[in-house]
């Protein structure tokens, strides 16, 4: 695992209408890796999250100021096709959003819409949908229920169906917003599981309030205050270390 | 005393609470028996007019004899005229405005608008047809012109109808498909529209019988007193349901009242049938949805 640059920002500004929701993040998060987001409800994590697949915009209000790169390239120049864009960055949602459509549909979906014109070859069609079932561990369970609706499923695979139809498409970076705070323990437990199998293969970064799971499934931690990067370090040492004292007093529990 | 025995205070309270139970039982009663009376009425006064010549033959003998043929043909090309024209615009730019145009002060004047439009009067509807397509287009008194003028009292109702339905596919599916990079019109497209179709197709069904029951705006543009011969296209007049039912009960001596009873009857007839038809087509599609 090289350690290229995954996401870059550089003096990220952001503000709904009148409220400044980022200051001044500047961050580097490493390719490959999982890398948390925490930090108190309101202090910006999600937003910034979704400032790296520009799915803020859609936001009346919102205006955005200063760099993203991803994989070197400024995602707000004016040439970036959002499509593109969105294709190699893919997001998980806190709830679990699969289409109303049938499993196979959902994991075709994505790949469906990037191809304009030519249409996918029922077998085509099936090798990716196993292949992408099978990645997050779900195909055995959904084999013969590809026909079925996915919002009939239980929430643990529908998690793992919306990880699953990101997958086609092959994106490089995954974001992830507390992709498990609708789930139970156990379903947590393997969710988590996955994440950390999917690392190395793509870059991943997960939002999370909860400070066991950033600790259990993340390499670099990022704590954010009040739309501000405090610290930003390896995982153990943000936890066992910290080097300013109110990401220490997050983490032991004195606020938020 | 026992124990769980009511209090002073809570036997006032039972006692205001069956009064309040009782008032608003009752306006739903009084809401409920105009429409059963009305039903009533027609059916006991009307029914016996209705037979096949009745339903199939021409006005005769000054209207007193004779059935409303021409009224009921009449009324399916203004309602089917201004349908073609109101649904495919209302609905387009229902989903122009609830998918595509950013929340900003002009969508909003536009919405704004909209529900004002909703609200005008039929007759105010009238008269812009009268100014607008009969003089100012030279399209004269004719089908076209009063479906036009139905289109324009329809359209902001269904837009607004339109709106809601889309309005009510959550937000997640959406951003689920943006997030796989999907385009705006591939997500309604694949998503929005099969998840509301149910909706918007009971808004546009209902604004069916609208048309077909409103007099007022098809009054001064294209519907005739009394035409024996039926509309060969959309350049003639045309007898209408609700303007024969009008012209029946005011402007004709010696009616013979089960006659004005059973267009009445037929109008109305017409109307139930539509909006049972929209019942059904939102269940039937409703069933297939589920999230």
């Amino acid at each position: 695992m090289t350690a290229t640059k995954g996401i870059t920002a550089s003096r990220l500004n952001l503000w709904y209408t009148k409220f400044r929701a980022l200051t001044g993040v500047d961050l580097e998060i490493r390719h490959g890796l999982v890398t948390g987001l925490i930090g108190p409800s309101g202090c910006g994590k999600t937003t910034l999250l979704r400032c790296f697949n520009r799915i803020n915009e859609r936001i009346a209000g919102v205006r955005t100021e200063g760099k993203v790169e991803i994989l070197g390239e400024d995602i707000y120049a004016p040439s970036v096709d959002l499509v593109e864009l969105r294709r190699r960055v893919g997001m998980v949602f806190q709830r679990p959003n699969p289409l109303p459509l049938s499993v196979r549909d959902n994991v075709l979906f994505a790949l469906r819409t990037h191809r304009s014109g030519g249409s996918l070859s029922r077998s085509e069609g099936d090798l990716a949908v196993e292949a992408s079932l099978r990645e997050v561990g779900v195909w055995e369970a959904l084999r013969d229920r590809l026909d079925r609706r996915a919002t009939e499923l239980s929430l643990e695979q529908q998690q793992k169906l919306c990880i699953a139809r990101l997958l086609p498409l092959q994106p490089e970076i995954l974001l992830m917003d507390e992709p498990c705070s609708a789930l139970d323990p156990s379903a947590t437990q393997r969710v988590e599981e996955l994440i950390r199998k999917l690392r190395g293969r793509y870059t991943i970064v997960i939002v999370t309030h909860n400070m066991a799971q950033a600790r259990r499934v993340s390499d670099e931690c990022i704590f954010m205050l009040l739309g501000e990067v405090i610290e930003h370090r390896r995982t153990e040492d943000v936890f066992l270390a910290p080097q300013d004292e109110r990401t220490a007093n997050y983490i032991e529990g004195r606020f938020g | 005393m026992a124990v769980f025995d009511s209090s002073d205070g809570a036997r006032r309270r039972h006692f205001t609470q069956s009064i309040a139970r009782s008032v608003f039982a009752g306006m739903t009663i009084l809401l409920i028996l105009p429409v059963v009376a009305i039903i009533g009425l027609l059916v006991v006064r009307g029914a016996p007019a209705l037979s096949a010549e009745f339903l199939f033959s021409a006005p005769m003998r000054g209207m007193t004899a004779g059935g409303i043929w021409p009224a009921i043909v009449g009324t399916m090309w203004l309602v089917g005229v201004s349908l073609a024209v109101a649904a495919p615009i209302g609905v387009l730019a229902a989903v122009y405005l609830n998918e595509y145009a950013r929340d900003g002060w002009i969508t909003r004047i536009v919405h704004l608008a909209i529900v004002n439009l909703a609200g005008v009067p039929s007759i105010v509807h009238a008269l812009f047809g009268v100014g607008a397509f009969v003089l100012f287009l030279s399209l004269g008194t004719s089908i076209l012109s009063a479906s036009l003028t139905l289109a324009i009292m329809t359209l902001p109702v269904i837009i607004a109808s339109t709106k809601e339905a889309l309005a009510a596919v959550p937000m997640p599916f959406r951003e689920a498909c943006w997030n796989v990079g999907a385009t705006r019109w591939q997500t309604i497209r694949h998503v929005v529209l099969p998840n509301s179709v149910a909706g918007i197709l009971t808004g546009v069904i209902l604004q069916v019988s609208r048309a077909a029951g409103e007099t007022a705006p098809i009054l001064f543009t294209g519907a005739a007193f009394f035409l024996p011969h039926l509309p060969q296209s959309v350049n003639d007049q045309c007898m209408a349901l609700s303007m024969h039912l009008f012209t029946l009960s005011t402007q004709v001596p010696n009616v013979p009242p089960q006659m004005t009873y059973g267009t009445a009857l037929v109008l109305l007839g017409l109307v139930l049938t539509v909006n049972a038809t929209s019942i059904v087509i939102r269940s039937r599609l409703r069933r297939k949805r589920r999230w």
